[in-house]
């Protein structure tokens, strides 16, 4: 699938704060990502990086205690922030959708399944009742969920975690919509079922040119499933490129160890190598430019030096004033654990 | 070689009221294997076949219904469970539990934590229990700075420390690990799984390690097992189980990992086909659990249960039709 569309969702620039007792949290700061129709993109980093700061900012369902203190949100070309966010109440749950992390606390305990597809009905569609039911068990096979007659009376307590996951991807696909953001959805389910649910979603978004946005930590799924690849480190975006090439050849030095500490791929336990440190204090005045500085094996003076989102080769764009050569070794670094 | 843990038709069944008659939910069911002393074994299954069922019958915290656990070759299942915890063996076999912030007591220090575990295990008191906690502390790299801390004050690669401190402070034969890196991140995950790597050396443990993370079995571990509702189907060094899986079920496994296993046989075609497991409510005993789901389920896999067999070189099979296995080759 190559992402031959135009672009769909268009986020320039933005930054993200937290007011807490505690200090102001700068979640996200001059944050810009491009999905095209059809394409997949990856946007994967540590827990705390800001995938889910992004991805429920792009949603307009931030917690309140989050501000949008610049940048903008664009979906086909119309401004999401404008009129309240008035714009961003039509187009959402129809236009642009959401799965959830865990599906089990998403869903409505005490609604049968079938009644939660058809209440996204009920906001986007002037369907009549009948015709939403009809849709909704239509939805649940589309989910390929056995059965979806019986399916539709079931409380979300009777499902496997599985069949709940597929439950909110028919949530979420109700209304077609153009832009899907999946925030972490495998993760607690079985390898075997995971499997099941990214095929499927890949499937849909190819057969709708749904452009979709897959938040997760798991560098593996991400490099099987992906267009594009996108890393955060502490609210920033550090790298994004193509997937091959990013793997092939990390540019950031985040990216190279996120992909040195991932077990996919690796023949032994040494092989690993951890990243020193942890994510610095976001409440923090005194955060150097480059958020990774103080974890970075190869700062420099250069670093503490304003820093942007440069083109390496393509598109595949790092934000490090010392990023690695394109003749850069492939290999995994023998590094001794941490 | 004398095994440390020995498990001989294990089961454990419970009951389960329906309209008024009783059925049995078959949650581990005929279990068989062994744990040599210095071993890593692998653990690995869907959620609901029974792992966490398998661990609390060998932890001593749930009484089988059936069959035996010998460790150094005393019967444990003969101890009740209720009386393990006084019990000699008890600080002999030990576990670290899957989600380090729900495990640990919120009103607890690290210290305290690791010190209660001093005070039972040990029998330890006063200035000695005082420095054996440090020690412990010492051995998983807890710096003695973050003992006086409380759980919401430590990271997750900290609390995950704290986890491992209390289970090993007895320096147990056996720590049974129930997937003690699922709720880390990736770059954490490494540390914590050298730092395991490590102390199963220096302390000379054996370890049963659960996890869903087949590669991080994969390199943790010296053998796996393989189960599926409450059996298992397929055990054998983690190396040739993964590069050769024999059981439709293990190449499903496999197939599943995103990005596949390099060099491994398993491929997209051994994906399982249809949706949900079947009921672990009385299962018919003559029929194949996996059938629906077997992409390969033939006739005669409806008419017999198919049992472990031998198939050389360490390896065992649950399957009337396993794929052939090919001599494996190291690297």
């Amino acid at each position: 699938m190559s992402p031959t569309g135009k672009t769909l969702l268009e986020v320039d620039r933005l930054a993200v704060e937290f007011r807490t007792r505690s200090g102001t949290v700068r979640a996200l700061e001059d944050v810009s990502l491009a999905l095209a129709e059809g394409e997949t993109v990856g946007l994967v980093g540590e827990s705390g990086s800001g995938k889910s700061v992004l991805s429920f900012a792009a949603m307009g369902i931030q917690d309140p205690a989050a501000r949008i203190t610049a940048g903008s949100l664009r979906f086909a070309g119309q401004d999401l922030l404008a009129g309240k966010g008035a714009a961003m109440k039509a187009l959402r749950g129809r236009e642009m959708a959401m799965i959830f992390q865990n599906p089990r606390v998403a869903l409505n305990p005490i609604r049968p399944v079938g009644k939660q597809i058809e209440d996204v009905l009920a906001r986007h569609t002037d369907l009549h009742p009948a015709a939403r039911r009809a849709r909704a068990v239509e939805c649940l096979a589309e989910v390929r969920i056995p059965d979806p007659e019986r399916r539709y009376a079931a409380y979300p307590f009777e499902l496997s975690g599985g069949m709940c996951q597929r439950v909110m991807i028919a949530i979420a696909l109700a209304c077609k919509p153009r832009l899907l953001i999946a925030d972490e959805p495998t993760t607690g389910l079985d390898v075997t079922t995971q499997a099941a649910i990214m095929r499927l979603i890949s499937e849909l978004s190819a057969e709708r040119r749904m452009a979709t946005l897959l938040i997760t930590h798991d560098l593996g799924l991400a490099r099987e499933y992906c267009d594009r690849i996108a890393v955060m480190h502490a609210g920033h975006i550090v790298e994004v490129g193509p997937t091959a090439g990013l793997f092939a050849a990390p540019r950031h030095p985040y990216t190279e160890r996120l992909i040195a500490a991932t077990p996919v791929g690796a023949n032994s336990l040494d092989e690993l190598a951890a990243i020193d440190g942890n994510l610095p204090d976001l409440r923090r005045d005194d955060l150097p430019a480059c958020r990774f500085a103080e974890r970075c094996p190869q700062r420099a003076a250069v670093c503490d030096a304003p820093l942007a989102l440069l083109p390496a080769e393509g598109s595949h764009r790092v934000a490090c004033h010392l990023p690695r050569k394109v003749a850069h070794s492939l290999e995994r670094k023998h590094v001794a654990s941490a | 070689m004398s095994h440390l843990l020995e498990v001989i038709g294990l089961k454990r069944w419970f009951g389960v009221k329906k309209g008024g008659e009783t059925r049995q939910l078959h949650a581990v069911d005929g279990i068989d294997f062994h744990i040599a002393p210095g071993e890593t074994v692998g653990l690995v299954g869907e959620s609901g076949c029974g792992k966490s069922t398998l661990v609390r019958l060998l932890t001593r915290t749930l009484d089988p219904s059936d069959g035996q656990v010998r460790f150094r070759n005393h019967d444990l299942g003969l101890i009740r469970a209720r009386e393990m915890a006084l019990h000699a063996q008890r600080k002999d076999i030990q576990m670290v539990f899957q989600d380090p912030t729900d495990s640990l007591n919120p009103r607890y220090t690290a210290r305290q934590t690791i010190a209660e575990s001093v005070r039972l295990l040990c029998g330890l008191r006063g200035a000695e229990a005082a420095a054996r906690v440090e020690e412990v502390a010492d051995w998983v790299g807890l710096p003695q700075a973050l003992l006086d801390r409380y759980p919401h004050q430590l990271s997750g690669g900290q609390k995950a420390r704290v986890g491992i401190a209390r289970a090993i402070v007895s320096r147990p034969a056996l720590l049974v690990l129930d997937e003690p890196t699922a709720a880390l991140d990736v770059s954490v995950q490494t540390v914590i799984l050298q730092l395991l790597d490590r102390l199963k050396r220096e302390l000379d443990m054996s370890f049963l390690f659960v996890s869903h993370d087949l590669n991080v079995v994969r390199l943790l571990c010296d053998r796996v097992l393989v189960m599926y509702l409450g059996q298992v189907v397929e055990s054998g060094p983690t190396d040739a189980v993964f590069h050769a899986p024999a059981h439709p079920y293990t190449r499903a496994l496999i197939a599943s990992l995103p990005g596949g296993l390099a060099g491994g046989q398993a491929t997209a075609a051994d994906l399982l086909v249809g949706g949900d497991p079947q009921s672990p409510i009385d299962p018919d005993p003559n029929r194949c659990r996996l059938l629906g789901r077997c992409p390969r389920g033939l006739a005669p896999c409806g008419e017999t249960g198919p049992v472990l067999r031998d198939l050389g070189e360490g390896r065992q099979v649950a399957c009337l039709y396993p794929a052939v296995v090919q001599h494996h080759v190291r690297q």
